[in-house]
């Protein structure tokens, strides 16, 4: 049950996606079941097994930030910053003298500047730390993000980053609305960001089987819970959300898009990169938060699923809603983005609940593309094509390797 | 090589760090306050300097550098022989 007083509010959302750039070019490309997932373009991929990915294309790092500033962050980083210029001036909230130390930012990520760390080893293998730029001790790590979103908006507050591998940007959404709770910020710039696409990357992700071989057809390739799927499609990008308090939300006189009014966050404690068999730590996870929100099971009209594309996650996810949701589960609109987006990791959690909320917002649901043979044929997946529904509470559900899982409740403002 | 020369290449890696315009360079400019450069694109600058121009700046000497004419005063005066 809720035993805080505050209530949080999103009150402006930015994304930088392999299928769009803005919010809205991300939104029309889901509703167009459009994949963004493609052969991989950044780097050689002679010789390895994966050759596919969902890569961020047309980004601009220059629009959001001076030069400077970005040739000395990795992109990941760049991505970060450009979805929370674009939160911020969607909330047209303004971080002054005023407020600036009620404003944190906690943007999370799972792998952080693998690019930078990458070619930065390779140039201390082969040229000596001499030929290490001074900027790389600072950027290659992973609050990276966190400081230099704190730094463009001259927010105050405490910020920093949360890693919980791919729930990152879930478990930050979700530590940002304690923070408004519990009173220590009226605002926080929440979410996460990913760009772990290189050679170690693809490389140690394939090694590790979780990785889709569907090399010859990549759009084809991230089929969540369709009983085809052989592993997720790396991808990359970043959600930010601005939170805050209810209150100042409405003082201030921002138009409200959604509460955030469940949290729950729990630990499988089994196995480095599989789910628990029985879905024990996910189902707590999603049970905490209902319990958090203060609704019950029945009052859930939409879940925004993890839906990986991987055999042990979809399976396990799905029993999993099973059990929770009991009688009512076959009665819901449950969707994964992931279908055209592929796995955006860190970004992933933020990303899907801005695709949440836009579904409270608009009374469309997303498709599941590329579900063909449903895993559980019981559960409506949202196969192919968007669907008109009319959502008031909705679940979004992010599971990650090390068996971090976490689970948020949005709801219409009302 | 002539200290139009040295200029001409020092602004070229200042543009290259710190994104200024290789006009706006000038031997009368002050690095942090009229070309924003900062204690990390410092130190970014001085390891290319050493590269191009083959003069090292130990930290002590950076620390004192606050105009362009500095660096190129120190450049000339620590040039390897037989390059200027």
């Amino acid at each position: 049950m809720r035993t805080y007083g505050r209530r949080v509010v999103i009150t402006g959302q930015g994304a930088v996606t392999p299928v769009g750039l803005s919010v809205q070019d991300f939104w029309d490309a889901l509703l167009a079941g459009r994949s963004g997932v493609g052969p991989i373009e950044s780097f050689d991929t002679e010789g390895l097994p994966v050759t596919i990915a969902g890569e961020v294309k047309g980004f601009e790092p220059t629009d959001y930030m001076p030069r400077t500033v970005s040739r000395r962050i990795d992109k990941y980083a760049q991505f970060a910053v450009a979805a929370a210029m674009q939160a911020v001036e969607h909330a047209k909230i303004v971080v002054d003298d005023a407020n600036t130390h009620r404003v944190g930012v906690l943007i999370g990520s799972g792998y952080g500047p693998t690019a930078l760390v990458q070619s930065g080893t390779l140039t201390l293998d082969g040229r000596g730390h001499r030929a290490l730029a001074p900027w790389l001790s600072a950027a290659t790590s992973i609050d990276c993000a966190a400081g230099e979103v704190a730094l463009r908006l001259g927010a105050t507050g405490p910020s920093g980053a949360v890693s919980t591998a791919c729930a990152s940007g879930t478990s930050a959404v979700g530590e940002a609305m304690r923070m408004i709770q519990r009173g220590d910020v009226d605002a926080v710039i929440a979410g996460g960001a990913d760009n772990s696409i290189t050679s170690f990357d693809i490389g140690s992700t394939a090694m590790s089987r979780a990785l889709s071989r569907r090399n010859d057809d990549p759009q084809r390739a991230s089929r969540p819970f369709d009983k085809d799927r052989d592993g997720f499609v790396m991808a990359a990008g970043a959600g930010a959300l601005v939170l805050e308090d209810a209150h100042s939300a409405e003082r201030r006189g921002a138009t409200i898009l959604a509460e955030v009014v469940g949290y729950g966050a729990t630990s499988d404690a089994y196995h480095p990169t599989a789910p628990h068999p029985e879905g024990l730590g996910a189902r707590r996870a999603m049970q905490l938060a209902l319990d958090d929100a203060g609704v019950p099971a029945s009052a859930v009209d939409h879940i925004n699923a993890h839906g990986t594309s991987t055999t042990l996650n979809d399976r396990t996810e799905a029993a999993a809603i099973r059990r929770v949701f009991g009688d009512h589960a076959p009665a819901i609109p449950i969707t994964s983005v992931k279908s055209m987006t592929g796995h955006m990791i860190g970004a992933a959690g933020a990303v899907e609940l801005i695709a949440t909320v836009q579904t409270l917002l608009t009374g469309i649901v997303p498709p599941t593309i590329n579900c063909d043979d449903p895993e559980d044929p019981g559960l409506d997946f949202t196969p192919h094509r968007p669907r008109q529904h009319d959502v008031k509470v909705a679940m979004s559900n992010s599971f990650g390797f090390a068996g971090h899982n976490a689970t948020l409740v949005v709801r219409r403002y009302e | 090589m002539s200290k139009e020369r040295v200029l001409a290449e020092f602004a070229e890696i200042v543009h290259e760090v710190a994104g200024i315009p290789v006009a706006e360079v000038q031997a009368g400019s002050h690095l942090r306050d009229d070309l924003d450069i900062d204690s990390l694109s410092l130190v970014e600058i001085m390891v290319a300097v050493e590269e191009k121009f083959g003069v090292a700046t130990p930290d002590e000497i950076a620390a004192d550098l606050e105009t362009v004419s500095a660096v190129l005063d120190h450049i000339e005066r620590n040039q390897p022989a037989g390059v200027l």
